[in-house]
């Protein structure tokens, strides 16, 4: 593949515990191309946030363990690469947004403190302190943080939870990765702030032309975010294609329940689920994982796993329903 | 400008005062700063402040001996004609000198391998690390320290030696078990995916974390050391005479009692009173390092 990114083939990933193997990565596939930002969705404990750490090498190893597989960036595979090559990656390369800003900041520093060292250590060229200082002041004001020269010697827990998911992303950005994974950077934020975390974020990448990979289980997030949506569930990829492609014409069964599920304003009462629950990856079905949820299962689907097949225009579906014979 | 002027020392003041605040909310704390600062300014300053400095060594003088407290000796004399105040003075020397040592030795090393440890648990590294450290602790640390002083020459050098090997142990536990909750952060994850060090991530982001326990812990174990210091020396594997250590002048004192009961009473108490000092200290700290919750 040509001006992939990212490149991410058939990876497994199983964790061992007290019951036995969760086998819970079966096979990944996605591809990330330059400044495409890619929405990636499913339900929680689908695997989303698994796959994203082992791009960036940091799963937890016991109990985890990568089985099989490929994470090509810039078409080499990060899962091979030393320590140091994977420290090189990590920042200038890949930089990620977690879902808990209050988490991910270190509660003893300031935030100059711990954004100057991100910009002194993450940058390519080497920089002066006074450089450093203006930089860190540029990116927080960026991020429309006002009065950043404050901002810089205030501690994280004298902002609010918005301004400081702001400076999660400025830390993120300050580096100039190529590629920003954002891990429901707005789950933990309310409602109207995570409205404008989304339009700030949108406007950032889309000036620096970053590629994303936008990590979230609501399609309304995705629909604004994402020019192609993966959908994953219970550990792999079950359908890609553009969004407005994927919108308006979902082929995949859990998809399909997906879009029914969103509650609309419009229309009564509660939107219709999917029954069922995802699969336990202690012992998942032996084919398809979705086919005990899904209400177009036959034969076929019991015994073999389907692999994702272009049914359109970059449009991949892993539903025997749409594979010739 | 004068200094007390310029940005960065209004800042460091503002700190200071700050911290003073919060460190000074406790009273307990307060009186326990005001001990160890007595006790720590009369050790220094023990040859200008004790009123007869020369009964700190050899000095013999039976024509006072056992001298019940007076106002020319406010704590008596001992079974020499020594003054027992001045004594005391220069026994803090020894006391303090004790404890410092023995944290300077024991708390680096401590630190850094509980550190490590904590960081790579579940690998072959922390199982070493971490076996040795449970080997030490499994030895009663009174019994091994007694064990090594009797197989070197007694001395205030081999009993800080003693003290320091059965020590350490305990930071690398304290740490390992902070480190080892800590590496799971996601501020810890946060810098590892921005791509720094290992020796930023233990030391600029994980260490930082573990400071108040550490500083919290020192003051406590400045009391401990003191008081095994004391022990050693009382049980005569410590300071020898005619050094004025603490600990040596409870057992001169001893065989005294009751009659003469100043002989061991006042240096124990002086113990007590640098131990007591020294815990109550522990708390304040802990609330200096505690962060404000607002």
């Amino acid at each position: 593949m040509t001006g992939a990114l990212l490149h991410v083939q058939g990876l497994k990933v199983e964790f061992k515990v007290y019951e036995g193997v969760l086998k819970v990565l079966n096979g990944v596939q996605m591809v990330v191309h330059e400044g495409e930002r890619m929405g990636l969705v499913g339900e929680a404990g689908c695997g989303k946030t698994t796959t994203m750490k082992c791009v960036l090498r940091i799963l937890p190893s016991p109990p985890g363990k990568i089985t099989a597989g490929q994470i090509l960036f810039h078409g080499r595979d990060v899962l091979k690469m030393t320590f140091h090559q994977v420290q090189r990656v990590r920042g200038r390369g890949i930089a990620m947004i977690f879902q808990d800003p209050t988490a991910a900041l270190n509660p003893v520093f300031t935030i100059g403190d711990q954004l100057m060292s991100v910009i002194k250590y993450g940058s390519r060229d080497s920089l002066g302190a006074r450089e450093v200082r203006s930089r860190a002041v540029a990116v927080l004001h960026e991020v429309q943080l006002p009065d950043p020269e404050r901002i810089l010697t205030n501690y994280p827990i004298q902002l609010s939870g918005g301004m400081r998911q702001r400076v999660c992303i400025a830390m993120a950005l300050s580096t100039e990765p190529e590629l920003l994974i954002a891990d429901e950077p707005t789950t933990s934020l309310d409602v109207t702030i995570q409205d404008q975390i989304l339009r700030l974020l949108n406007a950032l990448v889309e000036r620096r032309s970053t590629s994303v990979i936008f990590i979230t289980h609501s399609l309304g997030v995705v629909r604004e975010m994402a020019d192609r949506v993966y959908v994953m569930y219970a550990g792999s990829i079950i359908e890609s294609a553009a969004k407005e492609e994927l919108f308006s014409n979902p082929l995949h069964p859990y998809t399909q329940g997906l879009m029914r599920a969103v509650p609309k304003l419009t229309g009564g009462g509660i939107a219709e689920g999917i029954p069922g629950r995802i699969p336990d990856y202690l012992n998942p079905p032996a084919g398809c994982r979705f086919q005990p949820r899904c209400p177009h299962a036959w034969a076929r689907c019991v015994n073999e796993v389907p692999t994702l097949h272009e049914v359109g225009q970059g449009h991949e579906v892993a539903c025997f329903r749409f594979q010739e014979q | 400008m004068a200094f007390w002027r310029r940005p960065g020392f209004q800042r460091r003041w503002d700190t200071f005062k700050r911290g003073w605040y919060k460190f000074s909310k406790n009273p307990v704390s307060v009186v326990g700063l005001f001990f160890v600062v007595a006790v720590s300014f009369l050790a220094v300053f023990a040859p200008f402040v004790a009123p007869y400095p020369e009964h700190a060594g050899r000095f013999v003088n039976f024509s006072e001996a056992s001298q019940p407290p007076s106002l020319q000796h406010p704590f008596g004399t001992d079974v020499f004609g020594r003054d027992i105040l001045s004594r005391v003075f220069f026994g803090f020397r020894y006391s303090l000198m004790m404890g410092v040592v023995v944290l300077v030795l024991v708390v680096p090393p401590g630190v850094v391998l509980g550190l490590v440890a904590g960081y790579w648990r579940g690998t072959w590294i922390d199982m070493v690390i971490m076996r040795v450290t449970d080997v030490f602790l499994a030895v009663p640390p009174l019994i091994l320290a007694l064990a090594v002083c009797s197989v070197l020459t007694p001395s205030v050098f081999n009993a800080m030696m003693a003290v320091s090997l059965m020590w350490w142990p305990w930071y690398a536990r304290l740490v390992y078990g902070l480190a080892s909750s800590l590496r799971n952060e996601f501020f810890v994850q946060a810098a590892e995916v921005a791509g720094a060090s290992r020796p930023h991530i233990l030391f600029r982001e994980i260490l930082p974390n573990c400071v108040s326990s550490i500083f919290t812990k020192m003051s406590l174990d400045m009391g401990w050391v003191i008081l095994i210091g004391s022990a050693l020396s009382f049980v005569g594997l410590g300071a020898q005479p005619p050094t004025p250590d603490l600990g040596t002048m409870v057992a001169d004192g001893a065989k005294y009692l009751p009659d003469q009961w100043w002989i061991a009473i006042f240096p124990a108490l002086a113990i007590m009173i640098t131990v007591l000092g020294f815990n109550l200290i522990g708390d304040g700290f802990r609330d200096l390092f505690a962060l404000e919750e607002v």
